[in-house]
């Protein structure tokens, strides 16, 4: 949305659940029909809205998974153990369920595929969901960018969409991924297992002169990490973008 | 009529007057961090808030000059435009109004600037008279940078990202020039009541 006109009043849409898929223990992915959705941009998000039977409502932002594809858009929710809206998400709502939604929201935190340079996409957690929405919109228009994920989980088993990055990066088209395992590693693992740290950075990242724009999405102590460590590193801050999830909502 | 969500009763919080709690909110005990960055910090001596553009001349603190102002305590709730929102939140900070304190200007909009080039856009009506403060503790201690120390804006009555963490100043103006996520799809304005989320709202 930057530098574009501004645009009419987000209305709340009603949304059908066509498909659910678990991806990991606490997380499943959701795809909606939504009549009248207008697109989106990889890294935006949306608002969604349930409405109990007696007329009480609940509203959260989640990020959405999927490139511009359409009407449909696919949302992955981790379940929130003391979450009010994000277990329901995850253990309520089946195929053909319609809930309201209504955006897309944010115009920083967006794919740019003019950036020159490379892409250095860091996500810690569930804050992988707009990372995975921008290599899937940069898989579908054949962007040459280059483009490398540094993906943070606790285990290979909390590694969300591991199957689809494999293929992506697979295609050798330039985007790549660098897996840390901060709790458990698989028998036989040869890829980092420590929380990310400047010297992980260093090392997988881009140079300074080379960092088109770094998008970092985590929990908060996972993004003051990694977004002073690659200012540390002598990256620009305004090169930096951030997205938090809190630990509370859900 | 919205669709009725089969099964979904929420979770409701006792301890949460609606009367508080402004549409699509939820109440939290935490403090969420939100910001589009890195998180700046400023040694305190190179420090300075200055009030600028349309005035009669510059004003400027130093860190040491703007503690040395009168400051007060102010408990507020809190609205993130996220949904969450946090009651009887506790700060320590200066009024805007003695800041402004003979200050003379024809400007009706104000420009808040910050450290990590954030800025915001506020009537210059929604700074005065007891509405907003520069804070520099929060909770009795000093304000934690990831959640804008060592000052921020705080101006509890609109959406939270209004009050601008890592304030460096207010540049007053005649005309309401959009701030950084007012350019970027949120409410010029921001008021959780009306719900003025996002452009169009």
């Amino acid at each position: 949305m930057e530098g574009t006109a501004v645009l009419g009043r987000l209305t709340w849409l009603a949304a059908e659940v066509v498909e659910l898929r678990p991806e990991t223990s606490q997380t499943k992915t959701i795809t909606f029909d939504v009549p009248g959705w207008r697109g989106h941009r990889a890294g935006q998000h949306v608002d969604v809205r349930l409405t109990a039977a007696d007329g009480y409502q609940a509203e959260r932002s989640y990020s959405i998974a999927s490139a511009a594809d359409g009407p449909r858009i696919d949302l992955t929710v981790e379940r929130l153990d003391d979450g009010e809206v994000s277990p329901y998400l995850t253990d309520e709502l089946r195929t053909g369920d319609v809930i309201e939604l209504r955006g897309p929201v944010g115009g920083y935190f967006v794919w740019n595929p003019h950036a020159e340079g490379t892409v250095f996409l860091v996500g810690g957690g569930s804050g992988i969901v707009p990372l995975m929405a921008m290599a899937r919109q940069r898989a579908l228009e054949s962007s040459g960018i280059p483009t490398r994920l540094l993906y943070s989980a606790r285990s290979w088993d909390d590694v969300i969409y591991r199957n689809e990055l494999a293929e992506l990066a697979a295609r050798s088209d330039g985007f790549d991924v660098v897996y840390t395992l901060t709790r458990v590693q698989p028998a036989g693992w040869d890829g980092y297992g420590r929380r990310v740290d400047t010297d992980l950075l260093r090392e997988v990242g881009p140079v300074p002169a080379e960092l088109a724009v770094a998008f970092v999405c985590g929990p908060t102590p996972f993004v003051e990490a990694v977004a002073s460590g690659l200012v540390e590193l002598g990256h620009e801050p305004a090169r930096i973008k951030t997205e938090r999830f809190g630990p509370t909502g859900g | 009529m919205p669709p009725i969500s089969r099964g979904f009763r929420g979770r409701r919080r006792e301890d949460a007057p609606s009367d508080r709690v402004p549409p699509g909110q939820y109440v939290t005990d935490d403090f969420p961090v939100l910001s589009a960055g890195p998180t700046p910090h400023t040694p305190l001596d190179e420090w300075d808030l200055t009030i600028t553009g349309e005035v009669d001349g510059l004003r400027r603190w130093t860190w040491d000059e703007f503690r040395a102002l009168p400051s007060e305590p102010v408990t507020v709730d809190i609205h993130c435009v996220t949904k969450w929102s946090k009651l009887d939140s506790e700060w320590e900070g200066v009024s805007l109004d003695t800041l402004l304190e003979g200050v003379d200007t024809s400007a009706e909009y104000v420009v808040a600037f910050c450290d990590g080039g954030y800025t915001t856009n506020l009537p210059l009506d929604d700074l005065t008279e007891g509405k907003a403060w520069i804070a520099f503790a929060y909770d009795g201690e000093p304000l934690d940078p990831e959640h804008g120390g060592p000052a921020r804006l705080l101006v509890p009555h609109l959406y939270f990202w209004k009050s601008a963490k890592w304030v460096r100043g207010l540049r007053l103006g005649a005309t309401d020039e959009p701030g950084f996520w007012e350019q970027n799809g949120y409410h010029n304005y921001g008021d959780p009541w009306k719900e003025q989320r996002y452009w169009g709202d």
